[in-house]
């Protein structure tokens, strides 16, 4: 049999091995070893005859051995089957670490049932079925030539029938009718919005509003935050529920020693040393507050993007495009930490209309 | 002899010989770097003799770097005015003396006994003053919520120490350790002095009573269990995801070339 044309030749460039046969690909088993499924349809003189199946393997001790194999496979699934009904009844799901014992019965349990038929499937098909490979022709894609006339030729009668082309009232109308129905789903795209307009630009943050610390909620006078390294989270007074206020309003505070802040940090924004970063990274919006005291880098997480905490938050690694934005702080009557104003410049990503 | 020459060229003998020296390889590391045993401090009361015992053993394990002064050297860190506390933490994790300069000294078991430690925790302390040892009180987790501490630790601590304290990489080879050795002491400690990379929580911004309950959340995640019997670290989603894709990926190679293998018995064509 040929074993050369797999180059895209056409099957007919070599007549005198398979002139009517279909084009084999490198791969695929010669014709020799097929049987095709649909015996009989197409009575080749070229193609081998349809061969039938081995009645049984050659080594009938192995293939006792690989009955048994088999079968104790399925016996496990069946069991670990059980097992998955026992533990989803009996495991108990009322506090965390039932919950983690029964995922894990469950887990286990389902797994060894499928993991069990699988094998058994396997060593069935591998050492009780004949190795046999078979092949099926495939059918022509297209409809036969009567079978589309008759279907043009019944489209036509229905519309002569229907008098669509004949009555243009009842044509427009019904058009006029579906226009509605199918321009809605563009309308309900309304409901992705609203846009979010300029809020991507501004935070909760504004004049006289306290910063208090996350978790205690507690105010911070510049006399409490007093150990230069000191890092801290703070959130805005009042909004400790606002999910939506808090994403964007995180803040850390960093305390310096006299003289540790340069430019460009805005020395009129801080209070004794003490700086105020917005705690959104401005690639991704992860929350930055890894802060080596040592070497005062702030580290992201996420990327690793750094910035350095007594210039002004400057990137100095990473994939971060610009500094962390400096919220203005000053203290209140009572000396306690407020903001100066909202920040500056949007903070966290980037967006498209951030220009 | 006979029963390796016997074997050594079996099929699986490759196998055998790399999954032999890859878990020597594990238990050699694992006893290398084996944990030290945490030391434990008590609330100090130096008097004049411990001052000055405590100046002695500081001059011969503490000065060639800190300086005879503990003024600090180009090497080393002042340490005039760092506290009690501070040497406790340093000295008791076996970080100090310093086995070698580098990015990081990691923990390891303590050169000082607790009394010696305590001796020069009092001479640094008499220098300047500074953070005190916390009292076994202080540092006690009875009447502590675990529930705010974890809100406290997740807010403060784990971007750095992981959520469940098993530590994280820095930059430049700096790294924050895993919580799993710390004594309440040693964590106490650590918050208040900000040790290494790691800011300073004073107890105006982190309060005694926070850093108990951060505590009481660090040392209750050690009693969690691991459902399956591996923790794979405890870093979360990454090493699960990791084994997860490796052990699913050559279990998948491994039964495709199963089920597409050839069978062993003579083609009947042939």
């Amino acid at each position: 049999m040929s074993e050369t044309n797999g180059h895209g030749e056409l099957p007919d460039e070599t007549p005198d091995e398979t002139p009517a046969g279909p084009h084999r690909v490198i791969g695929t088993p010669p014709p020799a070893e097929a049987r095709t499924l649909l015996g009989g349809r197409e009575p080749d003189g070229d193609r081998p005859a349809p061969r039938e199946l081995p009645a049984d393997p050659a080594d009938l001790r192995k293939a006792k051995v690989a009955e048994r194999l088999v079968a104790a496979c399925f016996i496990v699934a069946m069991l670990a089957g059980i097992g998955f009904i026992a533990a989803y009844i009996g495991l108990e799901v009322h506090s965390v670490d039932a919950v983690l014992r029964s995922n894990l019965a469950l887990g286990t349990s389902l797994s060894v049932a499928f993991l069990g038929l699988a094998f058994g499937a396997t060593i069935w098909v591998r050492h009780l079925m004949p190795e046999v490979e078979i092949t099926e022709a495939r059918k022509p894609l297209a409809s036969p030539a009567e079978d589309r006339a008759a279907f043009a030729e019944t489209f036509t009668e229905g519309a002569d029938a229907s008098q669509f082309a004949k009555r243009p009232l009842l044509r427009r109308t019904l058009i006029a009718a579906t226009l509605p129905i199918a321009v809605a789903p563009i309308v309900l795209l309304r409901d992705m919005g609203p846009l979010p307009g300029t809020s991507l630009r501004h935070t909760v943050w504004r004049k006289g509003l306290r910063l208090v610390e996350d978790v205690s909620n507690t105010p911070i006078r510049p006399a409490d935050f007093s150990s230069p390294g000191g890092m801290i989270t703070v959130i805005p007074e009042g909004y400790q529920d606002d999910d939506d206020a808090l994403a964007k309003a995180a803040t850390i505070i960093i305390k310096f020693a006299p003289g540790e802040l340069q430019h460009p940090t805005v020395l009129n924004w801080t209070v004794d040393g003490i700086v105020a970063y917005s705690k959104i990274c401005t690639h991704v919006g992860c929350p930055v507050s890894l802060y080596e005291q040592t070497t005062h880098h702030i580290l992201c997480p996420c990327h690793q993007s750094t910035f350095n905490a007594p210039k002004g938050a400057q990137v100095i690694f990473g994939p971060a495009a610009r500094p962390l934005p400096q919220l203005p702080i000053t203290t209140d009557a009572e000396g306690y930490l407020v903001a100066q104003s909202d920040f500056h410049e949007p903070v966290g990503p980037s967006f498209w209309e951030r220009g | 002899m006979r029963w390796i020459t016997a074997r050594r060229r079996h099929p699986a003998a490759g196998y055998a010989i790399v999954l032999l020296t890859l878990v020597a390889i594990g238990l050699g590391y694992a006893a290398l770097t084996g944990a030290g045993s945490p030391a434990s401090a008590s609330a100090p009361a130096p008097g004049q003799q411990q001052i000055a015992r405590g100046q002695e053993i500081f001059a011969r394990n503490c000065a060639s770097c800190h300086g005879l002064e503990a003024q600090g050297t180009a090497v080393a860190p002042s340490l005039i005015g760092v506290g009690a506390a501070a040497v406790d933490f340093q000295v008791s994790t076996g970080r100090m003396p310093a086995a070698e300069q580098g990015p990081e000294n990691v923990r390891k078991p303590p050169v000082l006994d607790t009394s010696q430690t305590l001796e020069v925790a009092g001479y640094i302390a008499s220098l300047a003053g500074g953070p005190a040892i916390p009292s076994p009180e202080q540092v006690s987790t009875a009447g502590a919520d675990v529930a705010v501490g974890q809100e406290l630790f997740i807010a403060n601590c784990a971007q750095c120490h992981n959520f469940v304290g098993a530590g994280g990489a820095l930059t430049y080879g700096k790294f924050a350790p895993a919580l799993t050795q710390a004594t309440p002491t040693q964590i106490y400690e650590a918050m208040l002095t900000g040790p290494e990379a790691m800011p300073v929580f004073n107890d105006t911004t982190m309060t005694p009573m926070n850093k108990r309950d951060i505590i009481a959340y660090v040392t209750a995640t050690r009693t969690e269990a691991n459902p399956g019997g591996f923790s794979l670290g405890r870093i979360g989603p990454v090493t699960e995801g990791l084994v997860a894709f490796l052990g699913l990926l050559l279990f998948m190679v491994v039964a495709a070339l199963w089920i597409t293998a050839k069978q062993g018995k003579p083609r009947e064509h042939e």
